[in-house]
C-alpha cells in the first residue's frame, strides 16, 4: 500500500501570537516550530498502515526552508522519502494554490492513500485535503477518527454533530485526520539517526508545473478584538457568591 | 457578471438545522448593501415542501433538488450537484455553514469552482462592492480579514454566531436538474450512529459548562452535569481533562479540539491555557470559577468566582433552579 501524508509546519499551539504593527501578518521571531497535530495524526496512521500492509509512506510538505526540519521529523517516525516543496510564490498562499502544488508532487509518486490533517492550526482555514481530492479527482472522507481498509476499499468513522458516521470509500482517496484517530508515536533515537539519509526532493513551482495565481489573500491581521474586564464577585460564602453570580446572569447578562 | 449572494441551506431528514437560517440573515444583510437578490440552494430527499420557509428569514430564490441520492449527506453527491448550478448562475457570494457538514462541502466546492475561502467567519462587510470576512486565525490569537479575487467569493460561518432575524419574503421556489450521476458517487454511508445523550453538540450550544484540571477526576464533573441540566447546557472539558481520560474526546474545547461560541461559557478549574481560550474567545459570556486568583482564566472573563469550585458550583445549581422555578 503506498501511501502520502501531507504535513505542515506550524507555530506550538503554546506559542504566543504577535501581529504585526502594519497588519501584514504574525511576528515569526521566538516562535517554536513544529508540525502541525492534525498532520502528525495522518502520519501515524500511515506508518500504521504501513506495518500492516507494506509499502512506501512518503511526506510531502509546503513551506520554507525550515519546513525541511518537520519532514525530517515524520522521516524520523519511521516514513521513507520526503518531497519539499519550496516556493517563495507559495508563502501563505490560499488552499487552491497550495493543493495544485502538492497534487502535481502527488501525481507523480503511487498513491493510494492520501492523508492530510483536518486542518492546519496556524490559518485554520481547513480546505487543503478537500481541494487536494479534488485536484486528483478522487474522493475524499474528513475528520476521519477510525479508519479500516478493506480490499480496495476503507471504512471510516467521521463525527457530525449528535451521530458518528461510518462511511465508506472507494480507493484511492484523501483522508483528513481528526483527533482521537491514533497517539502519535515519538521519533526514536535510531530513527533520528536514519532519518538524515533519507532521501528528500525539493522542488518548485516550476519544476511541477505550477503556475501560482491567487485566489484569496489575507488583506489584513489584526490583533484579537478585546474584551471589556470582567467583574470578580466578592462575598464572605460561596453560597453568597453563586447567588449574585446567577443575579448578574438573568438581570445583566440576560443569558440564563 | 456574477451577481447574487447565496447559500447553501443545510437540513437533515427534512429538518433544517438553525445554521441555514444564520446563513440566509446573513446574507440578506450583504444583499441589501449590495441591492442584489439572495439566493438559497437546498438539496435532500422529500424536502421540496421545506424550501419555501427559507423565505422568512429573506431568501428570494430557493433552489431545489429533491433525489433520494442527496440523503444522507455524502460530498460528492452534494459538491457536485451544486459546483454545476453555481457555475450556470454565477453568484457573487457563497456562504455555507462552518458546521461538520458545511466544512467538508466548502472546501470540496472551493477546489470545483476555483476559488478563495475565508473558513469559519464571526464577521462580514462590504467595501467597494468586494466581501471581506472576518476570521479567528491561530484558533483566535488573531483575526484575520479575507479577501477573495474569484468568484464566488465564498465564505464559511462559524455556527451560533451570526444571528437569526425574520425578515419575511415570499420566496421563489426553482427545481434545478442536479444531473446526478450514481456511477461518480465514490462514497456511501453505511451506518448513522446517532447520539442518544439527547445532549446538543458544543458547537452548537447556547451555554457550555466546562471543567478542567480542578475536577481532579472524573468524577467530579457529576456537580457540573447537574449545573449543565438546569442550564440545558452541554458539558465540555479542557485538554488536560480529556488527556488524562476524565472525558471523551469530543467533549475538548480548544485549539486542538472543538471551537464553540455559546451565549454563556461557565469555565470550572480551568486554568485557562492559551490552547483553551483559543478554542472560547468568541463566547459572548464566560464565567471563570477558579480558586487561583491569578489564573489566565480570569483576565478574560466577564464574570469572575475565586473560589473552590466543589463549593460555589451546587449553590450555583441551587440558584439558578430558583431562578428558573
Amino acid at each position: 500500500m503506498n501511501i502520502v501524508a501531507c504535513v505542515k509546519q506550524v507555530p506550538d499551539t503554546e506559542a504566543a501570537i504577535k501581529v504585526k504593527p502594519d497588519g501584514s501578518g504574525i511576528e515569526e521571531a521566538g516562535i517554536k516550530w513544529v508540525m502541525n497535530p492534525y498532520d502528525e495524526f495522518g502520519v501515524e496512521e500511515a506508518l500504521k498502515l504501513k506495518e500492516k500492509f507494506g509499502g512506501d509512506v512518503t511526506i510531502v510538505s509546503v513551506g520554507p526552508a525550515r519546513a525541511l526540519e518537520t519532514i525530517r521529523t515524520a522521516l524520523a517516525m519511521g516514513a521513507d522519502k520526503g518531497i519539499h516543496i519550496n516556493d517563495p510564490a507559495l508563502e501563505g498562499a490560499d488552499a487552491y494554490n497550495i493543493a495544485a502544488a502538492l497534487a502535481a508532487a502527488i501525481k507523480g509518486i503511487p498513491h493510494d492513500i492520501i492523508f492530510c490533517g483536518q486542518r492546519a492550526i496556524d490559518d485554520d482555514a481547513g480546505q487543503v485535503g478537500s481541494v487536494l481530492a479534488e485536484f486528483l479527482g478522487i474522493p475524499q472522507v474528513t475528520f476521519v477518527t477510525k479508519l479500516d481498509v478493506e480490499g480496495a476499499s476503507i471504512k471510516v468513522i467521521r463525527p457530525i454533530e449528535g451521530a458518528q458516521l461510518l462511511i465508506q470509500s472507494s480507493l484511492p482517496c484523501v483522508v483528513t485526520a481528526q483527533k482521537g484517530l491514533n497517539e502519535p508515536r515519538y521519533a526514536s533515537l535510531p530513527g533520528i539517526m536514519k532519518a538524515k539519509k533519507k532521501p528528500v526532493d525539493v522542488k518548485d513551482a516550476a519544476g511541477l508545473g505550477v503556475t501560482v495565481a491567487p485566489k484569496a489573500k489575507i488583506a489584513k491581521t489584526l490583533p484579537p478584538p478585546a474584551r471589556p474586564p470582567g467583574k470578580i464577585i466578592c462575598g464572605e460564602e460561596p453560597a453568597e457568591k453563586a447567588r449574585e453570580l446567577a443575579k448578574l446572569l438573568r438581570e445583566e447578562a440576560k443569558v440564563i | 457578471m456574477a451577481k447574487g449572494v447565496w447559500i447553501v441551506a443545510e437540513q437533515r431528514y427534512g429538518a433544517y438545522r438553525k445554521i441555514s437560517f444564520e446563513l440566509v440573515s446573513a446574507a440578506r444583510k450583504l444583499a441589501d448593501q449590495l441591492g442584489e437578490e439572495v439566493g438559497a440552494i437546498l438539496l435532500g430527499s422529500g424536502i421540496e415542501g421545506i424550501a419555501g420557509e427559507l423565505g422568512k428569514y429573506g431568501a428570494d430564490k430557493v433552489y431545489v433538488a429533491d433525489n433520494a441520492l442527496f440523503e444522507p449527506y455524502t460530498t460528492d453527491a452534494h459538491a457536485a450537484a451544486i459546483a454545476k448550478l453555481v457555475k450556470e448562475q454565477n453568484p457573487s457570494i457563497l456562504l455555507l455553514g462552518a458546521s461538520a457538514q458545511g466544512k467538508d462541502l466548502s472546501s470540496r466546492l472551493v477546489g470545483k469552482l476555483a476559488t478563495g475561502m475565508a473558513t469559519d467567519c464571526v464577521d462580514l462587510k462590504i467595501a467597494d462592492g468586494k466581501l471581506i470576512s472576518i476570521r479567528p486565525m491561530y484558533a483566535g490569537k488573531c483575526n484575520g480579514e479575507i479577501v477573495v479575487s474569484a468568484f464566488p467569493q465564498m465564505a464559511s460561518l462559524r455556527p451560533n454566531v451570526f444571528p437569526a432575524v425574520e425578515k419575511p419574503k415570499t420566496a421563489e421556489v426553482v427545481k434545478f436538474d442536479p444531473g446526478l450521476d450514481p456511477g461518480q458517487l465514490k462514497t456511501k454511508v453505511l451506518e448513522v450512529q446517532k447520539d442518544t445523550s439527547g445532549k446538543v453538540d458544543l458547537t452548537e450550544a447556547n451555554v457550555i459548562v466546562s471543567g478542567g484540571r480542578g475536577m481532579k477526576g472524573p468524577e467530579g464533573y457529576g456537580i457540573l452535569e447537574e449545573l449543565a441540566d438546569v442550564l440545558g447546557a452541554t458539558v465540555g472539558a479542557s485538554r488536560a481533562a480529556v488527556d488524562a481520560g476524565w472525558r471523551p474526546q469530543k467533549d475538548q474545547v480548544g485549539q486542538t479540539g472543538k471551537v464553540v461560541s455559546p451565549n454563556l461559557y461557565i469555565a470550572c478549574g480551568i486554568s485557562g491555557a492559551i490552547q483553551h481560550l483559543a478554542g472560547m474567545g468568541s463566547s459572548k459570556y464566560i464565567v471563570a470559577i477558579n480558586k487561583d486568583p491569578d489564573a489566565p482564566i480570569f483576565a478574560r472573563a466577564d464574570y469572575g468566582i475565586v473560589d473552590d469550585l466543589f463549593k460555589v458550583v451546587p449553590e450555583l445549581t441551587k440558584e439558578v433552579k430558583k431562578l428558573l422555578a
